[in-house]
């Protein structure tokens, strides 16, 4: 009994590190078991293996797969704009002193300080207001807009880390200002950015309320069909879907950082 | 702060300008729109959606009024979850930070992992698991931990699970980047002070790591105060958060300003809280 207890204490917070990870994968570890469930159109209750819904990602009427991609196009032009528009904001606040910075700062931190509902309902007026028809390009603009700040934060860190005696060697050694730019400082920049667009196509891939706020009724997303698809059961459909996305993620994630590591060790 | 870069003074207006023209547009416009048409009232006779501009402050007194059970309701579930996440997600950083050695990097990349699938499947999957078809209610029965007819779904209970678990890598994150960050020496120096673990925790770690707790907690606090997801999906009808309210009347009546009117007081509700934390929080820091 004291040897239990003592092994107890010592594994204490390995314990603790296994039960917090299996709360956090659990729901994912059921959506993927799902994805096999032989449920037909209501995935509800476990009713035997298949590979059937794999084999059929798209279903009988091909609604998840407009969906998703639906989502992939929003996600791409969302990205794209906000990565440029909030690039050239972070350069601005990261590299120069200008009057009215302060309120920029302040102007980009208030939509991530505002609740998504209220930034969703609020766009969503402004459609409303001007007449404009709900669908595809509210929802790349509402995507835009609130992924512009998490941009503008990522790259900014990264300016904010570099050493800028490596621009004035640049300087010293007769580069111009937009040669500095181009071989230097961009390049330094660059991760900085691609992480910043990778975390701009996640935040739109996955936004629900927004979205729900901007797409009226004809057109849907991913997170919005499985929204209205929750209301009547969720076909197997869409588990495949999103345990796809999961393993194609986490390999992606897991490849770059052992790419990441064997160029360190270089 | 370097001028190493492209150094003409309009510069930085160039920069801004498009993004700054696309907030102004589609984040502060919109804003305003929303305060505009929060004091419309219907126009008598018109179509359903016509509304005109009476200047109807009373419609916030209305609408909160009507709303007040499910206003208290979001900031009471939005503060239930944020403590809890912090209790899950604060041990959980320290042993990413100092415990785990070289698992670390896969470690991180694991609290991330909810985020590579979709939000609404892990709610829906949470329905599932807290279910009466789910795995957890019938272990529960069996040792007698909940009566027969106790359901778990449908409750408020599991409402604030799911805001819970939903958040938790926003609390995470933080909260690790800010404990990372302390050199293990300044706990050894108050060991060898003579501290014990407690105090250490009190003394040093707890202050050094403030920034992380601050940031988690708004990131926590902030998103679920607005979610209606969870409360839709895992809750029942007396546990409605204002999301599910400014959401029907927005998209199923129709009645934009009500809607809007509850989103206004939500968001100026929500910053007064942000900003009077903040101050707080910033000057327990500095004691």
């Amino acid at each position: 009994m004291r040897k239990v207890s003592r092994w107890f204490q010592r594994n204490l917070i390995r314990i603790y590190v296994v039960i917090a990870f299996t709360y956090l994968l659990i729901p994912i570890a059921y959506t993927i078991a799902f994805s096999f469930n032989n449920g037909g159109r209501s995935n509800l209750v476990w009713k035997g293996f298949t590979f059937n819904n794999w084999l059929s990602p798209c279903g009988v009427d091909n609604k998840v797969c407009t969906a998703l991609s639906n989502s992939i196009q929003v996600g791409l032009l969302a990205t794209f704009f906000s990565t440029i528009l909030g690039t050239m904001i972070a350069f601005a606040i990261g590299r120069h002193k200008f009057r009215g910075r302060s309120s920029t700062n302040l102007l980009i931190f208030l939509p991530m300080a505002t609740p998504e509902i209220v930034l969703g309902a609020s766009i969503a007026s402004l459609f409303l207001q001007s007449n404009v028809n709900f669908g595809f390009w509210p929802v790349v603009i509402s995507h835009v807009m609130f992924c512009i700040s998490f941009v503008v934060v990522t790259v900014k860190a990264r300016i904010a880390s570099l050493d800028p005696r490596l621009e004035q060697a640049a300087m010293d050694l007769y580069a111009n200002e937009f040669q500095t730019f181009r071989r230097v400082t961009f390049p330094l920049v660059a991760p900085g950015i691609a992480a910043a667009a990778l975390l701009a196509f996640s935040l739109s891939f996955d936004d629900f309320i927004i979205t729900n706020f901007n797409s009226g009724s004809d057109f849907d997303t991913f997170p919005t069909f499985v929204w209205t698809a929750a209301q009547k059961g969720i076909p197997p459909q869409a588990n495949v879907i999103g345990s796809a996305m999961f393993v194609i993620a986490l390999g992606t994630v897991i490849l770059a950082q052992i790419v990441g590591r064997k160029r360190a060790v270089k | 702060m370097s001028k190493s870069g492209i150094s003409s003074p309009r510069t930085p207006y160039l920069l801004l300008l498009p993004g700054l023209i696309f907030l102004f547009t589609f984040f502060i416009l919109p804003i305003i729109n929303l305060a505009q048409s929060s004091t419309q009232t219907k126009i008598d006779g018109g179509d359903v959606n016509d509304y005109e501009q009476t200047f109807a402050f009373n419609n916030y007194a209305t609408a909160f009024l009507d709303n007040k059970e499910q206003f208290g309701r979001s900031f009471l579930f939005a503060a239930l979850a944020t403590v809890l996440a912090l209790a899950i997600a604060y041990p959980l950083a320290y042993a990413l930070a100092f415990k785990v050695g070289k698992m670390k990097n896969i470690l991180l990349v694991l609290v991330v992992a909810p985020f590579f699938t979709s939000f609404l499947l892990r709610t829906v999957a949470w329905k599932q698991i807290l279910g009466e078809n789910g795995f957890i209610v019938p272990i529960l029965r069996k040792l007698e931990l909940i009566s027969p007819a106790t359901t778990l779904t449908s409750t408020s209970f599991a409402v604030v699970a799911g805001l819970t678990y939903n958040f938790l890598p926003f609390m995470t994150l933080p909260l690790y980047a800010s404990i990372d960050r302390i050199d293990p020496r300044t706990l050894e120096a108050s060991g060898d002070l003579y501290a014990n673990g407690f105090t250490t925790f009190r003394k040093v770690t707890l202050p050094l790591s403030m920034p992380g707790v601050v940031a988690g907690t708004l990131l926590t606090f902030i998103p679920a105060a607005g979610d209606y997801v969870n409360a839709q999906l895992l809750g029942g009808i007396n546990d409605k958060m204002i999301g599910n309210v400014i959401a029907s009347r927005q998209l199923v009546l129709t009645d934009y300003p009500t809607a809007s009117a509850l989103s206004f007081t939500l968001m100026a509700a929500i910053l007064v809280l942000v900003i009077i934390y903040i101050r707080k929080a910033g000057t327990e820091e500095l004691v």
